[in-house]
Parts: structure tokens; C-alpha cells; sequence
């Protein structure tokens, strides 16, 4: 039985080989070929993960060691895959979605240079072996080098366009965000080494190793973890990168930006669900945070004009509520949520990637408007995705956000109250960006209007297909109050999240409290739809500057800028300090010093060579004289 | 002959040649002096050699005048040494027509 799970590693190493063979012959391969390689080794990876899930979804689990990657005596970790439920789900995903972005950008990027063409692709295939990496390592250590694999591959891809220098700022912010982030992962690895010994997550989770950790201990490392999730996946403090990575191509933001990098750290809480479990206070935390992220990007979406910072800011927002899904111990609610999110989010960004490429490459949206005559799939799809997000029964948003909030009402609640006045405001700026892009009268210039056409097939092919999967992809995980025995996916992931359900028993709501939770939702979110589409339909460009709290809200709530004065100042005035008085005066001083000295003393020693033979004589005697004193006396 | 008087000789000499090298100003002389402190040294070899001639006769009859031998060794060598140093000596005055060794202060630089 095992060995038909033996060719899993054939999953990362296809687009390994897809990286190798477009990267390295970038500059010979024509477009077309690497559009093929490129796009083929990852449908051939997500047929082998289609094959793999029904062999985990028949109950055949494994752990897949491959080799000793560090053996020493204190020390034992193996390059293994371990292949069960929650990592055959994300496999699923991310080949899936990571196909159809593939064929996307085949089309989107084809005005690129065949080498750059061909460094896309290398790139992208390189994010998605790390990102398989990540999902499917055995312990800790090889889940970190797809970590910091999808980090690299972030910078790489963000700052693609490197000639422009704001890119690559949006690039290294990214990068030394995450970096900050896998600080707290690495020494939560540490502190578990330190503890228990291993990292495997066969051997940590046992209830054996967990009885050697102390309460403090269990905080602790679910702190730092849980440090490392805000760094990769946007939250607050550490989620100002995400909405700056928009200077990446669209295909990249729709991949890295919504589907799968930034659910790497919901994957990791997920895998590690019986730790958190166990220090309730960092749950909390998680909680908190998450809800005060999905709040603040919410706020921030109302007031963007760019089409693609609104559906970042979606992003975090759509994150945080992942998080408190974790923080309320409603596991599978937050994986539903991701998954649900990949769908629906992904074809957002690839809609708006449309929207921009018709545009002639206009972001701004109050120069959109009245696209829907030109656009028809674009718009028909883009619509579905926005009412999947906005929460709307039956499309796939409903399902998992309410999970969420039920769980999330079951816990506290103000939770609940926070989270579904977040969704009326998800709702709003959706078809805020909706209304302001497809409704109404185009606003645009003459030129564009000319230029505006429907995408060709490859760029709708992804998208009809992932509209299919937004209104459908809910249907997996029905609510028992709805239909008996509906949530298969609950089934499918409870031996993951067995340990944490043993623990803390699901809270049911009663059939009653659920329905009535729902309904508001939905009505809210509906009022709130309603209300922006008659609002921004007919919208007219304004040229008054936002004032109050627009203006705030406009400005991120300049947290940018709060940043930088409390983080990015002192330590540039820190290095400046540090050049000019440690490196110059002082190490510089010091051995500069020491060569002025040799110089000084080499001048006075010059001296003793005057030419008088008799000097250098009476010298010598005084030398034999004082070798014999020496000699007698001591 | 006790031998404590041709030690102080020995010494005296040797400081006579030593004093004259630091303070003459005439390069062969200087030279002399070198001869007598080489000269003081033999003196005090043979001395010694001497002194202790009826001990080693009995362990080993050549250990006896191994000193005295040693003294030839000496005087080749400062054969050898005065040649070369002479001829140093015609040189410098050849080019300056003097053997005063002051002169030679041109090393200075």
C-alpha cells in the first residue's frame, strides 16, 4: 500500500525540474515552449496530488522518509514527507490553482521579452516546489525550507520588473518582513529542540513528548510560532508588505498574494493545532489580532482607488478572519476558509488582472466604469467572485465564513460582532470595486475605450473555472443544521484536529442561534451590497480631496509612516552613529594608529644609523657586556 | 706561577684592545688593537692549558693540549681577517686618501 505513496515525490520535484530547465535556458526556449513546460509540470503535479488525495481520502496515510538530512548524535532530522489529509488538501490547491495561474500568465505576461518570459516561469515554478515543500514536510525543519523558499520567491517575483526602483523597495519590504516573522519561527524550533528533542510532527504532537513541555513553555512556542504565521501571512504588526507587493505582475498576486504563500502560516497553526490547543492565552492572542487585522484592512479597503490594493487589503482582512477561525479553535472552519478564499480570491486578482490588461494597464479605478458591455465573462465571473466573498448563500464565502463566526459566537460573542460587522464592510468596498469598475459610464480616456476587448482564452479559461469552483467550493463542508452529514470536509480533516476536539469539545450553537446568525450576516451584507452598488454606480470623478477620516483612511491609517519614524529612523540614525563614530574614529583610528606608530618609531630608530663605525662598535661591546652581567648574575 | 696573575693579564690586555678599538681614530690601528684582544685570548688558553696539564695526562693525555691547539685555529683565523680587512683598508684609501674611520660617517643615509 505504501508504495504507490512512494512516487509523492514526484509532486515538488516536477516543477524543480520546470525551474531548472526555463531558468537555465531562458535564453534559448521559445515563449510557447516554456509557457509548456512551465504550465505542464504543474498539471502533471496536480494530477499525482488528484491521485494521491484519493488514496489519503481511502485512509492510506504516510510519513515518506527519503534521506538523513542532519545526523548527528544529539540531533536526528530526516528529509520526509508526511502525506495525510491536511497536506493532501493543500496539495490540491496549490497545484490546482498554480496550474490555472500558470496558463494565466502565459497570455498576461506575453508582451515580456522571451527571457524575461522564461525567468517568470523559472520563478513561479520555483514558488510552487518550495510552497509543496512547505505542506508536505514531515517535521519542522523541511516545512522551513519551503518557508523561506516561498519568502525568496516572493522578493523575486514582487520585484520582477526590477528596473524600477519602487518595485524593488516593495520587494525587500517583503522579504525582511517575512524575515522578522521566521525570527519568532526559528526559535520557537529552537525551544522545542531545546525541550523535547525532535521536530517531528509524528513525535511532537505525541502525547508523550507534549507532557514534557511545561505551561510556559507551550505559550511560549506557540507565540513565536505563531510570530512567524503574522510575518507570512500579514498581520498586524507585520502586514504593511502585502498590499506594497501589488508592484508585482497580477498572476504573482493572485498565486503568492491570495491562494498560497500567505495561507503558509494557517497551514502551520493548522499542523500544529494540538500545541495551540493547549495554551489558551496564545489563542486569545491569535483571536484578538486577528479580528483587530480583519477591522483595520476592512477600513482601509473602503477609501483605496486602486483596484489591486483594495483586494489586498481584502486579503489581510480575509486572513485575520482565518486566524480567529484558529483562534477559536475552529480548525477546520480556517482551512474551509482557505480554501474557499483561494477559489474565490484568486479569481479576483485574475478578473482585475483581466480588467488591467483591457485597461492598457490603468490600476486606478475611478478611471474604470461601464466595462460589463466590453467584458462579459470577465464581468460575469468577477461578479461570482464578489458575491462569494461578500458571504452570499449558496456561493462558496457563506459556508466557510460562517463557520468562523459561529464558532467565533460560540467563543465570545463580541467576537461574533466584530467579525460580521467586518463582513457588511467586506461586502461593501467588494462591490464598491465592482461598481466602480462595471457599472456606470466609462471614464476612461478615448484611447482606452478603442483599446477595451475581451481576454483571450487562456486568460478566461482560468477564470470561468475558478468562478465553478467559487460557486460550488462551499458545498463540501453544509452545516449539520442544513443537511445531515453535509460537512465532509469536517470528516475528511478530523484525524488531524482529533487531539484539539479531545481537548476542548466543539461547541455546537443551537439550530436556532445558528439560523438567526446567518441571517443577519447575510441580510447585513446584502444591505450593504445593495447600498454600494446604488451609491458607486453612478459614480462621477471627483476632484475634492478626502478630509477627516477618508483622508485617514485613505492614508492606511499612516502606519506606514509610523513606521518608519519609530522603526526605520532610529535605525538609520543607529548605522549612521555607528559609521561615524565606531568605524571611523574608532576601529579605523585604531589601525590607522598602529601604522602612524610604526612610522614614528621606525624615524627614531633610523637615528642609531649615523655612519660612525666607532658608534656601532662601542654598541657592540656594551651588548657583550651587559650578555655577560646576564650570564653571571641571574 | 699562580694563575690568578695571568687571568688579571689576560683581562688587562683584552680591556687595553677593547678601549682602543672605541676610541682610535686610525683604522690600522684599530686593527692592532683587534690582534691584541685575539692575542690576550691566547695567552689565557695556553695559561690554562697549562694549569691543568697533570690532570687530564691521566684520563686522556691529548685532552691536554687541546687549548694549545685551539690557539692555532685562532691565530689562522686572524690571519685571515687581518688580509681581508687590510685590503678593505687600501680600498677606502684609494678612494679617499685617508684611514680615518670617521669619515666613513657617509653610511649615515
Amino acid at each position: 500500500m505504501n508504495n504507490t505513496l512512494q512516487l509523492v515525490w514526484l509532486i515538488p520535484f516536477l516543477p524543480l525540474v520546470g525551474f531548472l530547465i526555463n531558468g537555465l535556458g531562458r535564453k534559448h526556449l521559445s515563449k510557447a515552449l516554456v509557457g509548456l513546460i512551465g504550465s505542464g509540470v504543474i498539471l502533471a503535479s496536480f494530477l499525482i496530488s488528484v491521485f494521491v488525495f484519493f488514496q489519503v481520502k481511502s485512509g492510506n496515510t504516510a510519513i515518506i522518509t527519503f534521506f538523513k538530512f542532519i545526523d548527528t548524535d544529539a540531533l536526528h532530522i530526516n528529509f520526509a514527507f508526511q502525506i495525510d489529509q491536511l497536506s493532501s488538501l493543500f496539495l490540491l490547491i496549490i497545484t490546482g490553482i498554480g496550474f490555472l495561474i500558470h496558463v494565466y500568465s502565459t497570455s498576461y505576461m506575453h508582451d515580456e521579452e522571451p527571457k524575461n518570459f522564461a525567468k517568470f516561469f523559472s520563478y513561479l515554478n520555483l514558488f510552487v516546489f518550495s510552497m509543496l515543500l512547505l505542506v508536505m514536510g514531515a517535521n519542522y525543519i523541511i516545512m522551513f525550507i519551503g518557508w523561506e523558499g516561498v519568502g525568496l520567491c516572493s522578493y523575486l517575483l514582487i520585484g520582477f520588473w526590477f528596473t524600477n526602483n519602487d518595485y524593488t523597495d516593495a520587494a525587500k519590504k517583503a522579504f525582511i518582513m517575512n524575515r522578522i516573522g521566521d525570527l519568532g519561527f526559528l526559535l520557537a524550533v529552537f525551544w522545542l529542540l531545546a525541550r523535547i528533542g525532535t521536530v517531528n510532527y509524528a513525535d511532537v504532537f505525541s502525547a508523550v513528548n507534549i507532557a514534557k513541555l511545561s505551561a510556559t513553555d507551550i505559550t511560549g512556542i506557540t507565540l513565536l510560532l505563531f510570530v512567524g504565521a503574522t510575518g507570512k501571512s500579514a498581520q498586524i504588526p507585520l502586514y504593511t508588505w502585502l498590499p506594497d507587493a501589488m508592484a508585482g505582475p497580477t498572476p504573482v498576486s493572485a498565486l503568492i498574494h491570495a491562494a498560497t504563500m500567505v495561507t503558509a502560516g494557517i497551514y502551520m497553526i493548522a499542523r500544529s493545532n494540538i500545541l495551540f490547543t493547549m495554551a489558551p492565552f496564545t489563542q486569545s492572542i491569535i483571536t484578538i489580532i486577528g479580528l483587530a487585522t480583519a477591522v483595520l484592512a476592512a477600513t482601509i479597503a473602503l477609501k483605496q482607488n486602486d483596484i489591486k490594493k483594495v483586494l489586498a487589503y481584502s486579503t489581510v482582512s480575509q486572513l485575520g478572519y482565518m486566524f480567529v477561525g484558529l483562534g477559536v479553535g475552529a480548525y477546520t472552519g480556517a482551512v474551509f476558509h482557505v480554501m474557499t478564499h483561494a477559489f474565490f480570491k484568486a479569481l479576483l486578482f485574475l478578473g482585475a488582472g483581466s480588467v488591467i490588461h483591457a485597461m492598457g494597464g490603468e490600476q486606478d479605478m475611478r478611471n474604470m466604469g461601464g466595462l460589463k458591455k466590453y467584458m462579459s465573462v470577465t464581468h460575469l465571473t468577477f461578479l461570482l467572485g464578489c458575491l462569494a466573498i461578500a458571504g452570499m448563500p449558496p456561493f462558496a464565502g457563506f459556508f466557510s465564513k460562517d463557520e468562523i463566526l459561529g464558532a467565533a459566537f460560540a467563543k465570545n460573542p463580541i467576537y461574533w460582532i466584530v467579525g460580521v460587522l467586518t463582513a457588511f464592510m467586506t461586502a461593501f468596498y467588494m462591490f464598491r470595486l465592482y461598481a466602480m469598475t462595471f457599472l456606470g459610464k466609462f471614464r476612461g480616456t478615448h484611447d482606452q475605450e478603442h483599446h477595451l476587448h475581451e481576454s483571450p482564452a487562456a486568460i478566461t479559461f482560468p477564470l470561468i473555472t475558478l468562478a465553478v469552483l467559487a460557486v460550488i467550493g462551499g458545498w463540501i463542508n453544509i452545516p449539520q443544521v442544513f443537511m445531515n452529514n453535509g460537512d465532509k470536509l469536517e470528516q475528511f480533516l478530523s484525524p488531524i484536529f482529533a487531539g484539539s476536539y479531545a481537548l476542548i469539545a466543539k461547541r455546537e450553537l443551537a439550530p436556532t442561534t445558528d439560523y438567526t446568525l446567518m441571517a443577519i450576516s447575510v441580510l447585513g451584507a446584502l444591505a450593504a451590497l445593495i447600498y454600494a452598488i446604488n451609491k458607486f454606480s453612478k459614480y462621477e470623478k471627483v476632484t475634492v480631496e478626502e478630509t477627516g477620516l477618508g483622508k485617514v483612511l485613505e492614508n492606511k491609517w499612516y502606519v506606514d509612516e509610523l513606521y518608519d519614524a519609530i522603526i526605520v529612523k532610529p535605525v538609520k540614525k543607529l548605522s549612521r552613529f555607528l559609521n561615524d563614530v565606531v568605524e571611523k574614529s574608532g576601529i579605523d583610528g585604531f589601525v590607522n594608529g598602529v601604522g602612524k606608530s610604526v612610522n614614528y618609531g621606525s624615524r627614531q630608530i633610523r637615528l642609531l644609523q649615523s655612519g660612525q663605525v666607532g658608534n656601532y662598535v662601542l654598541l657592540m661591546v656594551i651588548g657583550i657586556l651587559i650578555l655577560f652581567i646576564i650570564q653571571l648574575f641571574f | 706561577m699562580p694563575i690568578y696573575n695571568y687571568i688579571v693579564l689576560a683581562i688587562i690586555l683584552f680591556c687595553i684592545g677593547v678601549i682602543g678599538v672605541l676610541t682610535r681614530r686610525n683604522a690600522i690601528i684599530i686593527f692592532m688593537c683587534v690582534e691584541l684582544m685575539l692575542n690576550s685570548v691566547n695567552l689565557l688558553l695556553v695559561a690554562f692549558s697549562k694549569m691543568h696539564n697533570v690532570e687530564f695526562a691521566v684520563i686522556n693525555p691529548t685532552l691536554a693540549s687541546d687549548a694549545q691547539i685551539f690557539v692555532f685555529f685562532i691565530m689562522v683565523v686572524a690571519a685571515a681577517e687581518v688580509t681581508v680587512g687590510l685590503a678593505i683598508i687600501v680600498m677606502l684609501y684609494r678612494n679617499t686618501h685617508s684611514v680615518d674611520v670617521n669619515f666613513l660617517n657617509r653610511l649615515k643615509n
